[in-house]
């Protein structure tokens, strides 16, 4: 049990890290990444929902989908779900961390549309995890963005300030910069945990 | 005279992926292989279109304040039956793409244009504007999968073209394509993320070079007309 645990934790962040190896979560780690602590911010949040949503959708799954035979329904349920969930987090945070719901902006209502919180849903079904591997797999996973988006947030700091080409201006140089970044996760790919 | 530019819009001047940057995870994620492509391209203009006509016929009756959720509905539940149809008639694709069609959820392209474009304008445009952004999409997504598996592999058409019987399209996945130079001096670590990344980011850069200096010669073909005009006067 705990061997998968770490493998789950292990792969979930470095070695199939979301962003760099499943392209999920590109839109907001390429959008919200100018300044390392928006990055960081956003990264937290993140990692909170998808741990949440992870938990929320497999006992939705488990226990009212399967029994009933709805499994087609669950790209709709859990896109309901994650949309309330955001909804929710939204008013907790401006109720009792104001600070950092107003650095996160308008970002917090996008983390919805984050391709890596439904995505991690559906992972989750479509490898059978169970209940305590889900909520691993989402929290890591969502660890493995935030190392991601805060390590890219650095870099882009870094190609502000140097010169290149002019039509790179913008989303090219980031794309750009964000595949040298995904060669070096690349090496993580021969690492093997326990067989 | 409308259609012809939102014709033009969907595939050069307001591209989804190459001028909106919006709908990129799924850009680098799939374009692997050219069936890969074509079917994920198709897949969205399908959804696309669809959402556009049911959003634009009721964009009088949807309350403002709710819109986005009901939208998200619309969108998860044609979704739902794309992704169905797809494991019932194309398995093959169904597996290739995985988990990248119930993401078509998210998406950006379908909502962004529900918001942008579905909300303000009348079936009709909006049924155009779907097909033509689908359009667009799809044609995004070849040029990347025909660069990235050309260069990566040296091969053309995987998946979807068969040339062991003859020429012919197949739809299980298992054409090996065209071979048009050895695997074995092929740059793999194009197919691989980082390929998807880079290709992206050239491919971006090359458009906005393209569209910079068409406005370029826009401004000193005005400027030029300008100047006659003026010359007239005198």
């Amino acid at each position: 049990m705990l061997t998968n645990i770490l493998s789950i934790s292990l792969g979930a962040i470095l070695i199939n890290n979301f962003i760099f190896s499943q392209f999920l979560g590109c839109c907001p780690f390429l959008g919200c990444s100018s300044k390392v602590d928006t990055a960081a911010g956003m990264g937290l949040a993140v990692v909170f929902v998808m741990g949440l949503a992870s938990a929320i959708c497999w006992v939705i799954d488990q226990f009212i989908l399967v029994p009933l035979g709805l499994e087609f329904l669950q790209t709709l349920a859990f896109i309901l779900v994650i949309a309330s969930l955001v909804q929710f987090v939204e008013m907790f945070l401006k109720k009792s961390v104001p600070s950092l719901y107003s650095a996160l902006g308008i970002y917090l209502p996008l983390i919805t549309t984050n391709c890596a919180v439904l995505g991690v849903v559906l992972l989750n079904v479509q490898n059978n995890y169970n209940f305590i591997e889900s909520v691993v797999y989402g929290i890591t996973g969502g660890l493995g963005f935030m190392l991601a988006i805060v390590l890219f947030a650095s870099v882009r700091e870094r190609v502000a300030f140097s010169e290149y080409p002019e039509c790179f201006e913008g989303f090219p140089i980031c794309l750009v910069s964000a595949g040298l970044l995904a060669l070096a996760f690349m090496g993580f790919s021969g690492m093997q945990i326990f067989g | 005279m409308n259609i012809k530019k939102q014709f033009k819009e969907g595939l050069i001047t307001n591209n989804p992926v190459l001028v909106q940057l919006i709908g990129m995870c799924a850009t680098m994620a799939i374009t692997t292989t050219l069936f890969n492509g074509v079917g994920m391209g198709l897949s969205v203009l399908i959804i696309l279109t669809c959402c556009n006509v049911v959003v634009s016929a009721i964009r009088k009756i949807i309350p403002n304040e709710i819109r986005l959720a009901i939208f998200v509905v619309i969108i998860a539940g044609f979704v739902t039956i794309v992704d169905l149809l797809l494991k019932a008639y194309i398995p093959a694709l169904s597996d290739a793409l995985g988990v990248f069609i119930p993401l078509i959820v998210v998406n950006c392209i379908i909502i962004g244009r529900a918001e942008a474009f579905c909300q303000k304008n009348s079936v009709g445009a909006s049924f155009f504007d779907g097909v033509f952004q689908g359009l667009g999409y799809t044609c995004v997504l070849i040029i990347m999968c025909v660069v990235r598996e050309l260069l990566g592999s040296g091969r053309f058409g995987g998946g979807l073209i068969d040339i062991a019987n003859g020429f012919r399209f197949t739809l299980d996945g298992t054409g090996a394509g065209i071979q048009i130079f050895p695997e074995d001096f092929g740059a793999s670590i194009l197919t691989l993320p980082f390929g998807g990344f880079i290709t992206l980011g050239l491919l971006i850069a090359l458009m906005q070079y393209a569209l910079k200096r068409s406005a370029k010669k826009k401004a000193a073909a005005e400027k030029a007309a300008q100047a006659d005009k003026e010359e007239t006067v005198c």
